[in-house]
Protein backbone atom coordinates (compact mmCIF):
# COMPACT_ATOMS: atom_id res chain seq x y z
CA UNK A 1 0.00 0.00 0.00
CA UNK A 2 1.37 3.15 -1.02
CA UNK A 3 0.89 6.62 0.78
CA UNK A 4 1.18 9.71 -0.72
CA UNK A 5 3.66 12.58 0.74
CA UNK A 6 0.37 14.60 2.36
CA UNK A 7 -1.54 11.99 3.02
CA UNK A 8 1.42 10.81 5.52
CA UNK A 9 2.25 13.71 6.88
CA UNK A 10 -1.91 14.35 7.63
CA UNK A 11 -1.43 10.41 9.23
CA UNK A 12 1.67 10.86 11.33
CA UNK A 13 -0.01 14.56 12.59
CA UNK A 14 -2.75 12.63 13.83
CA UNK A 15 -0.51 10.04 15.27
CA UNK A 16 0.93 12.41 17.23
CA UNK A 17 -2.42 14.67 18.39
CA UNK A 18 -3.61 11.39 19.62
CA UNK A 19 -0.50 10.01 21.49
CA UNK A 20 -0.26 13.68 22.86
CA UNK A 21 -4.24 13.70 23.87
CA UNK A 22 -3.74 10.29 25.58
CA UNK A 23 -1.39 11.61 27.78
CA UNK A 24 -2.83 14.90 28.84
CA UNK A 25 -0.59 15.52 32.07
CA UNK A 26 2.23 15.85 29.20
CA UNK A 27 -0.05 18.78 27.61
CA UNK A 28 -0.54 20.37 30.71
CA UNK A 29 2.78 20.80 31.66
CA UNK A 30 4.57 22.94 29.77
CA UNK A 31 1.61 25.14 30.53
CA UNK A 32 2.01 24.85 34.39
CA UNK A 33 5.50 25.34 33.73
CA UNK A 34 4.72 28.66 31.68
CA UNK A 35 2.34 29.80 34.56
CA UNK A 36 3.98 29.06 36.84
CA UNK A 37 7.38 31.18 35.52
CA UNK A 38 5.75 34.26 35.01
CA UNK A 39 4.12 34.23 38.94
CA UNK A 40 7.93 33.95 39.73
CA UNK A 41 8.29 37.52 38.10
CA UNK A 42 6.08 39.16 40.07
CA UNK A 43 6.98 37.85 43.44
CA UNK A 44 10.78 38.12 42.54
CA UNK A 45 10.56 42.03 41.68
CA UNK A 46 9.35 44.73 43.42
CA UNK A 47 5.54 44.70 43.05
CA UNK A 48 4.51 47.85 41.16
CA UNK A 49 1.98 46.97 38.56
CA UNK A 50 3.62 49.85 36.26
CA UNK A 51 6.78 48.48 36.64
CA UNK A 52 5.72 45.36 35.86
CA UNK A 53 3.24 46.42 32.91
CA UNK A 54 6.76 47.68 31.45
CA UNK A 55 8.72 44.33 31.75
CA UNK A 56 5.08 42.35 30.67
CA UNK A 57 5.85 41.73 27.06
CA UNK A 58 9.64 40.23 28.05
CA UNK A 59 8.43 38.37 30.83
CA UNK A 60 6.03 36.46 28.80
CA UNK A 61 8.22 35.94 26.15
CA UNK A 62 11.09 34.59 28.00
CA UNK A 63 8.42 32.01 29.76
CA UNK A 64 6.80 31.18 26.51
CA UNK A 65 10.14 30.19 25.10
CA UNK A 66 11.51 28.52 28.17
CA UNK A 67 8.42 26.19 28.10
CA UNK A 68 8.10 25.52 24.58
CA UNK A 69 11.40 24.64 24.95
CA UNK A 70 10.72 21.84 27.79
CA UNK A 71 8.39 20.13 25.52
CA UNK A 72 10.91 20.17 22.73
CA UNK A 73 12.88 17.77 24.22
CA UNK A 74 10.49 14.84 23.62
CA UNK A 75 10.15 15.82 20.04
CA UNK A 76 12.07 12.57 19.02
CA UNK A 77 13.33 11.13 21.95
CA UNK A 78 10.18 8.70 22.95
CA UNK A 79 9.79 7.33 18.52
CA UNK A 80 13.62 7.44 18.99
CA UNK A 81 13.62 5.14 22.34
CA UNK A 82 10.82 2.29 20.79
CA UNK A 83 12.37 2.00 17.59
CA UNK A 84 9.49 3.95 15.85
CA UNK A 85 11.64 6.00 14.54
CA UNK A 86 13.68 3.63 12.49
CA UNK A 87 10.53 2.26 11.88
CA UNK A 88 9.26 5.99 10.34
CA UNK A 89 12.54 6.22 8.58
CA UNK A 90 12.08 3.05 6.87
CA UNK A 91 8.95 3.35 5.83
CA UNK A 92 9.53 4.67 2.21
CA UNK A 93 8.21 7.87 3.14
CA UNK A 94 10.74 10.93 2.95
CA UNK A 95 12.13 11.77 6.09
CA UNK A 96 11.57 14.89 5.89
CA UNK A 97 7.85 14.90 5.61
CA UNK A 98 7.19 12.92 8.68
CA UNK A 99 9.93 15.70 11.00
CA UNK A 100 7.68 18.11 8.79
CA UNK A 101 4.54 16.48 10.78
CA UNK A 102 6.02 15.63 14.11
CA UNK A 103 6.94 19.58 14.17
CA UNK A 104 3.50 20.91 13.04
CA UNK A 105 1.97 18.55 15.30
CA UNK A 106 4.23 19.85 18.61
CA UNK A 107 3.39 22.89 17.69
CA UNK A 108 -0.39 22.81 17.54
CA UNK A 109 -0.27 20.97 20.72
CA UNK A 110 2.00 23.18 22.67
CA UNK A 111 2.24 26.28 20.62
CA UNK A 112 -1.16 26.81 20.34
CA UNK A 113 -2.22 25.98 24.19
CA UNK A 114 0.33 28.94 24.69
CA UNK A 115 -1.59 31.06 22.93
CA UNK A 116 -4.60 30.18 24.20
CA UNK A 117 -3.74 30.72 27.70
CA UNK A 118 -1.31 33.48 26.75
CA UNK A 119 -4.82 36.31 28.03
CA UNK A 120 -4.99 34.84 31.42
CA UNK A 121 -0.95 35.64 31.37
CA UNK A 122 -1.12 38.83 29.90
CA UNK A 123 -4.19 40.18 32.05
CA UNK A 124 -2.02 38.77 35.54
CA UNK A 125 0.72 41.10 34.11
CA UNK A 126 -0.70 44.15 33.60
CA UNK A 127 -1.16 44.30 29.58
CA UNK A 128 -4.61 45.48 28.04
CA UNK A 129 -6.74 43.85 26.04
CA UNK A 130 -5.54 46.31 23.02
CA UNK A 131 -2.90 44.61 23.17
CA UNK A 132 -4.12 40.79 23.13
CA UNK A 133 -4.33 40.23 19.41
CA UNK A 134 -0.73 41.19 18.66
CA UNK A 135 0.55 39.49 21.89
CA UNK A 136 -1.27 36.41 20.54
CA UNK A 137 -0.45 36.66 16.67
CA UNK A 138 3.22 37.07 17.80
CA UNK A 139 3.09 34.20 20.41
CA UNK A 140 1.60 31.94 17.33
CA UNK A 141 4.41 32.66 14.78
CA UNK A 142 7.04 33.28 17.15
CA UNK A 143 5.91 29.36 18.91
CA UNK A 144 6.09 27.77 15.27
CA UNK A 145 9.74 29.09 14.77
CA UNK A 146 11.13 28.04 17.66
CA UNK A 147 9.02 24.49 17.03
CA UNK A 148 11.24 24.73 13.63
CA UNK A 149 14.80 25.47 15.85
CA UNK A 150 13.97 23.28 18.43
CA UNK A 151 13.23 20.50 16.08
CA UNK A 152 16.88 20.60 14.99
CA UNK A 153 17.96 20.71 17.94
CA UNK A 154 15.96 17.99 19.20
CA UNK A 155 17.40 16.09 16.39
CA UNK A 156 20.80 17.10 16.80
CA UNK A 157 20.77 15.57 20.70
CA UNK A 158 18.67 12.31 20.19
CA UNK A 159 21.67 10.17 21.24
CA UNK A 160 23.16 12.37 24.32
CA UNK A 161 22.89 11.82 27.60
CA UNK A 162 21.15 14.87 29.51
CA UNK A 163 20.45 16.25 26.51
CA UNK A 164 17.65 18.70 27.37
CA UNK A 165 20.42 21.35 28.71
CA UNK A 166 22.46 21.23 25.62
CA UNK A 167 18.83 21.57 23.66
CA UNK A 168 18.67 24.67 25.27
CA UNK A 169 22.39 25.73 25.06
CA UNK A 170 21.77 25.48 21.44
CA UNK A 171 18.27 26.52 20.60
CA UNK A 172 18.31 29.67 23.30
CA UNK A 173 20.67 31.86 21.06
CA UNK A 174 19.26 30.70 17.47
CA UNK A 175 15.96 32.00 19.38
CA UNK A 176 16.78 35.40 20.59
CA UNK A 177 15.74 37.46 17.35
CA UNK A 178 12.03 35.84 18.06
CA UNK A 179 12.02 37.21 21.32
CA UNK A 180 12.95 40.78 20.08
CA UNK A 181 10.79 40.94 17.46
CA UNK A 182 8.32 39.04 19.51
CA UNK A 183 8.43 41.45 22.63
CA UNK A 184 8.54 43.87 20.91
CA UNK A 185 5.59 43.99 18.70
CA UNK A 186 3.74 43.04 22.15
CA UNK A 187 5.67 46.38 23.43
CA UNK A 188 4.72 48.55 20.78
CA UNK A 189 0.64 47.01 20.55
CA UNK A 190 0.76 48.51 24.17
CA UNK A 191 2.25 51.60 23.60
CA UNK A 192 -0.31 51.82 20.59
CA UNK A 193 2.53 52.56 18.26
CA UNK A 194 2.18 50.28 14.55
CA UNK A 195 3.25 46.81 15.20
CA UNK A 196 3.05 45.84 11.51
CA UNK A 197 7.21 46.20 10.85
CA UNK A 198 7.58 43.78 14.14
CA UNK A 199 4.70 41.33 12.90
CA UNK A 200 6.46 41.51 9.40
CA UNK A 201 9.67 40.49 11.01
CA UNK A 202 8.26 37.69 12.91
CA UNK A 203 6.33 36.30 9.83
CA UNK A 204 9.53 36.60 7.75
CA UNK A 205 11.35 34.27 10.04
CA UNK A 206 8.35 31.76 10.55
CA UNK A 207 8.50 30.90 6.40
CA UNK A 208 12.26 30.83 6.47
CA UNK A 209 12.43 28.48 9.34
CA UNK A 210 9.49 26.42 7.50
CA UNK A 211 11.09 26.03 4.46
CA UNK A 212 14.77 25.32 5.72
CA UNK A 213 14.35 24.04 8.91
CA UNK A 214 12.95 20.43 7.98
CA UNK A 215 15.84 19.68 5.52
CA UNK A 216 18.34 20.53 8.18
CA UNK A 217 16.44 18.59 11.05
CA UNK A 218 15.95 15.58 8.45
CA UNK A 219 19.95 16.06 8.53
CA UNK A 220 20.62 16.16 12.04
CA UNK A 221 18.57 12.82 12.66
CA UNK A 222 20.16 11.38 9.55
CA UNK A 223 23.33 11.89 11.68
CA UNK A 224 22.29 11.05 15.63
CA UNK A 225 20.08 8.26 14.45
CA UNK A 226 20.73 4.49 12.74
CA UNK B 1 44.62 20.51 -11.36
CA UNK B 2 42.60 18.75 -8.63
CA UNK B 3 45.03 17.20 -7.08
CA UNK B 4 46.27 19.40 -4.88
CA UNK B 5 42.33 19.24 -3.38
CA UNK B 6 42.41 15.50 -3.42
CA UNK B 7 45.76 15.36 -1.35
CA UNK B 8 43.93 17.95 1.37
CA UNK B 9 42.04 15.21 2.03
CA UNK B 10 44.23 12.65 3.17
CA UNK B 11 45.26 13.26 6.86
CA UNK B 12 49.20 12.50 6.57
CA UNK B 13 49.80 14.85 3.65
CA UNK B 14 47.99 17.41 5.58
CA UNK B 15 49.53 16.74 8.53
CA UNK B 16 52.78 17.27 6.68
CA UNK B 17 51.85 20.66 5.41
CA UNK B 18 50.44 21.81 9.16
CA UNK B 19 54.20 20.91 10.35
CA UNK B 20 55.85 23.03 7.78
CA UNK B 21 53.75 25.78 7.75
CA UNK B 22 53.20 26.61 11.23
CA UNK B 23 56.13 28.11 12.06
CA UNK B 24 56.47 30.31 8.92
CA UNK B 25 52.94 31.76 10.08
CA UNK B 26 54.57 32.53 13.99
CA UNK B 27 57.56 33.99 12.60
CA UNK B 28 55.77 36.18 10.33
CA UNK B 29 52.92 36.78 13.01
CA UNK B 30 55.77 38.02 15.52
CA UNK B 31 57.21 39.93 13.01
CA UNK B 32 53.32 41.57 12.34
CA UNK B 33 52.38 41.77 15.85
CA UNK B 34 55.08 43.12 17.10
CA UNK B 35 55.08 46.13 14.38
CA UNK B 36 51.46 46.63 15.22
CA UNK B 37 52.06 46.62 19.30
CA UNK B 38 54.73 49.35 18.79
CA UNK B 39 53.26 51.07 15.71
CA UNK B 40 49.84 51.23 17.98
CA UNK B 41 50.87 51.75 21.64
CA UNK B 42 53.86 53.70 20.76
CA UNK B 43 54.21 55.84 18.22
CA UNK B 44 50.48 56.76 17.22
CA UNK B 45 49.49 59.93 18.52
CA UNK B 46 46.81 59.58 21.30
CA UNK B 47 43.47 59.58 20.16
CA UNK B 48 41.64 63.49 20.70
CA UNK B 49 38.65 62.31 22.47
CA UNK B 50 39.61 59.47 23.89
CA UNK B 51 43.24 60.18 24.48
CA UNK B 52 44.88 56.68 25.66
CA UNK B 53 41.84 53.80 26.06
CA UNK B 54 41.55 54.07 22.16
CA UNK B 55 44.64 52.01 22.02
CA UNK B 56 42.83 48.94 23.10
CA UNK B 57 41.20 48.49 19.65
CA UNK B 58 44.31 47.27 18.06
CA UNK B 59 43.61 43.99 20.11
CA UNK B 60 40.18 44.42 20.16
CA UNK B 61 39.04 45.28 16.44
CA UNK B 62 41.47 42.48 15.21
CA UNK B 63 39.78 39.76 17.43
CA UNK B 64 36.45 41.00 16.74
CA UNK B 65 37.01 40.42 13.02
CA UNK B 66 38.67 36.95 13.95
CA UNK B 67 36.24 35.67 16.08
CA UNK B 68 33.20 36.05 12.61
CA UNK B 69 36.25 34.76 10.10
CA UNK B 70 37.01 31.56 12.68
CA UNK B 71 33.32 31.02 12.39
CA UNK B 72 33.15 31.20 8.91
CA UNK B 73 36.03 29.26 8.48
CA UNK B 74 34.19 26.35 11.08
CA UNK B 75 31.22 26.67 9.21
CA UNK B 76 32.64 25.93 5.73
CA UNK B 77 34.76 23.20 6.89
CA UNK B 78 31.83 21.71 8.48
CA UNK B 79 30.30 22.16 5.46
CA UNK B 80 33.05 20.72 2.76
CA UNK B 81 33.45 17.73 5.92
CA UNK B 82 29.50 16.86 5.60
CA UNK B 83 29.14 17.54 1.63
CA UNK B 84 32.17 15.63 0.62
CA UNK B 85 32.87 13.00 3.33
CA UNK B 86 36.32 14.66 3.88
CA UNK B 87 37.31 13.66 7.43
CA UNK B 88 39.96 16.16 7.39
CA UNK B 89 37.19 19.30 7.51
CA UNK B 90 36.03 17.73 10.99
CA UNK B 91 39.11 18.05 12.41
CA UNK B 92 40.23 21.61 10.81
CA UNK B 93 36.27 22.54 12.42
CA UNK B 94 37.21 20.63 15.45
CA UNK B 95 40.37 22.73 15.78
CA UNK B 96 38.87 25.52 14.95
CA UNK B 97 36.03 26.04 17.81
CA UNK B 98 38.12 26.95 20.94
CA UNK B 99 40.43 29.46 18.68
CA UNK B 100 37.31 31.38 17.33
CA UNK B 101 35.32 30.91 20.92
CA UNK B 102 38.94 32.34 22.19
CA UNK B 103 39.18 35.56 19.86
CA UNK B 104 35.76 36.17 20.88
CA UNK B 105 36.08 36.05 24.47
CA UNK B 106 39.36 38.29 24.07
CA UNK B 107 37.27 40.89 22.18
CA UNK B 108 34.30 40.82 24.77
CA UNK B 109 37.09 41.25 27.51
CA UNK B 110 38.65 43.77 26.07
CA UNK B 111 35.56 45.78 25.06
CA UNK B 112 34.24 46.23 28.24
CA UNK B 113 37.62 46.92 29.39
CA UNK B 114 37.06 50.03 27.11
CA UNK B 115 33.45 50.14 27.95
CA UNK B 116 34.38 51.41 31.70
CA UNK B 117 36.65 54.89 30.31
CA UNK B 118 34.61 55.50 27.72
CA UNK B 119 30.78 54.61 28.11
CA UNK B 120 31.30 54.53 32.49
CA UNK B 121 30.23 51.29 32.54
CA UNK B 122 32.00 47.68 31.45
CA UNK B 123 28.53 46.10 29.98
CA UNK B 124 26.35 48.68 27.85
CA UNK B 125 23.51 46.43 25.61
CA UNK B 126 25.19 47.61 22.55
CA UNK B 127 24.27 45.73 19.85
CA UNK B 128 27.51 44.88 18.28
CA UNK B 129 28.39 43.42 21.81
CA UNK B 130 25.72 41.28 22.53
CA UNK B 131 25.75 40.05 18.87
CA UNK B 132 29.56 39.12 19.85
CA UNK B 133 27.78 37.57 23.46
CA UNK B 134 25.63 35.15 21.42
CA UNK B 135 28.77 34.42 19.21
CA UNK B 136 30.20 33.14 21.89
CA UNK B 137 27.07 31.31 23.29
CA UNK B 138 27.20 29.47 19.62
CA UNK B 139 30.75 28.90 20.04
CA UNK B 140 30.23 26.85 22.89
CA UNK B 141 26.99 25.49 21.76
CA UNK B 142 29.09 23.93 18.71
CA UNK B 143 31.68 22.95 21.47
CA UNK B 144 29.30 21.08 23.70
CA UNK B 145 27.46 19.43 20.98
CA UNK B 146 30.60 17.99 19.55
CA UNK B 147 32.06 16.49 23.21
CA UNK B 148 28.71 14.99 23.74
CA UNK B 149 28.79 12.18 21.89
CA UNK B 150 30.42 8.88 23.08
CA UNK B 151 30.80 8.45 18.71
CA UNK B 152 33.35 11.13 18.06
CA UNK B 153 32.51 10.55 14.36
CA UNK B 154 28.76 11.18 15.19
CA UNK B 155 29.59 14.48 17.44
CA UNK B 156 31.52 15.93 14.42
CA UNK B 157 28.99 16.02 12.20
CA UNK B 158 25.94 17.04 14.42
CA UNK B 159 28.49 19.95 15.77
CA UNK B 160 29.68 20.63 11.90
CA UNK B 161 25.13 20.84 10.79
CA UNK B 162 24.98 23.06 14.05
CA UNK B 163 28.07 25.61 12.85
CA UNK B 164 26.22 25.55 9.36
CA UNK B 165 22.86 26.56 10.97
CA UNK B 166 24.47 28.87 12.87
CA UNK B 167 26.42 30.50 10.37
CA UNK B 168 22.97 30.97 8.70
CA UNK B 169 21.39 32.72 11.52
CA UNK B 170 24.08 34.93 12.42
CA UNK B 171 23.00 37.63 9.89
CA UNK B 172 19.56 37.34 11.17
CA UNK B 173 20.64 37.38 15.26
CA UNK B 174 22.51 40.67 14.29
CA UNK B 175 20.23 42.13 12.23
CA UNK B 176 17.36 41.85 14.97
CA UNK B 177 19.72 42.93 18.07
CA UNK B 178 20.68 46.33 15.88
CA UNK B 179 16.55 46.80 15.40
CA UNK B 180 15.96 45.89 19.03
CA UNK B 181 18.78 48.42 20.01
CA UNK B 182 17.44 51.10 17.86
CA UNK B 183 14.10 50.72 20.10
CA UNK B 184 14.77 50.28 23.49
CA UNK B 185 18.21 51.99 24.32
CA UNK B 186 17.28 55.32 25.77
CA UNK B 187 21.04 55.87 27.34
CA UNK B 188 22.90 57.08 24.08
CA UNK B 189 26.27 55.05 23.65
CA UNK B 190 28.78 57.48 22.72
CA UNK B 191 29.98 56.33 18.62
CA UNK B 192 33.20 56.37 17.89
CA UNK B 193 33.42 59.41 15.53
CA UNK B 194 36.08 58.69 12.98
CA UNK B 195 35.19 60.07 9.74
CA UNK B 196 39.12 59.30 8.61
CA UNK B 197 41.44 57.69 10.67
CA UNK B 198 44.69 59.05 10.57
CA UNK B 199 47.88 56.80 8.31
CA UNK B 200 49.80 56.91 11.92
CA UNK B 201 46.77 55.41 13.80
CA UNK B 202 45.33 52.88 10.83
CA UNK B 203 48.83 50.99 9.71
CA UNK B 204 49.41 49.48 13.06
CA UNK B 205 45.79 48.36 12.72
CA UNK B 206 46.12 46.58 9.50
CA UNK B 207 49.43 45.35 10.61
CA UNK B 208 47.79 43.91 13.86
CA UNK B 209 44.81 42.05 11.86
CA UNK B 210 47.39 40.48 9.57
CA UNK B 211 49.28 39.30 12.63
CA UNK B 212 45.98 37.71 14.82
CA UNK B 213 45.76 36.51 10.71
CA UNK B 214 48.86 34.70 10.49
CA UNK B 215 48.88 33.54 14.67
CA UNK B 216 45.43 31.95 13.69
CA UNK B 217 46.97 30.23 11.00
CA UNK B 218 49.86 29.27 13.68
CA UNK B 219 47.13 27.70 16.11
CA UNK B 220 45.38 26.30 13.68
CA UNK B 221 48.06 24.23 12.16
CA UNK B 222 49.26 23.39 15.76
CA UNK B 223 46.14 22.31 16.74
CA UNK B 224 45.00 20.31 13.65
CA UNK B 225 48.28 18.26 13.97
CA UNK B 226 46.68 17.27 17.39
CA UNK B 227 43.25 16.73 16.04
CA UNK B 228 44.74 14.64 12.93
CA UNK B 229 47.21 12.63 15.15
CA UNK B 230 44.71 11.71 17.91
CA UNK B 231 42.05 10.67 14.90
CA UNK B 232 44.77 8.67 13.34
CA UNK B 233 45.91 7.05 16.11
CA UNK B 234 44.95 3.55 15.09
CA UNK B 235 46.85 3.95 11.76
CA UNK B 236 50.64 2.91 10.86
CA UNK B 237 51.84 6.75 9.54
CA UNK B 238 51.04 8.27 13.07
CA UNK B 239 53.35 5.46 14.23
CA UNK B 240 55.64 6.21 12.11
CA UNK B 241 55.70 9.75 12.20
CA UNK B 242 56.01 10.02 16.32
CA UNK B 243 58.71 7.75 15.94
CA UNK B 244 60.68 9.81 13.56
Amino acid sequence: MSVGAWEAFFLVILREMRLSFRRPEQLLQPLVFFLIVTTLFPLGLNLQLSLLRDMAPGVLWVAALLSSLLSLDSLFKGDADDGTLEQLTLSGQSLTVIVAAKTVAHWLVTGIALVVVSPVVGTALGIPTSAFATMMLSLALGTLTLSWLGAIGAGLTIGVRRGNVLLSLIVLPLAMPLLIFGAGATDRAMSGTSVAGALYFLAALCVFTCTLAPFAATAALRITVE
Amino acid sequence: MWTWFYKLASPPYVYGVAAALMPWFLGFAAIAIGYGLIGGLVFAPPDYQQGDAFRIIYVHVPSAWMSEFVYTTMAVAGAIALIWRIKVGFAVAGASAPIGASFTLLALVTGSMWGKPMWGTYWAWDPRLTSELILLFLYVGVMSLRSAFEDPARGDRAAALLAIVGAVNIPIIHYSVVWWNSLHQAATVAKLGKPSIEGSMLWPLLSMFVGFMLFHGAVLCLRLQGEVLNRERQSAWVREAINS
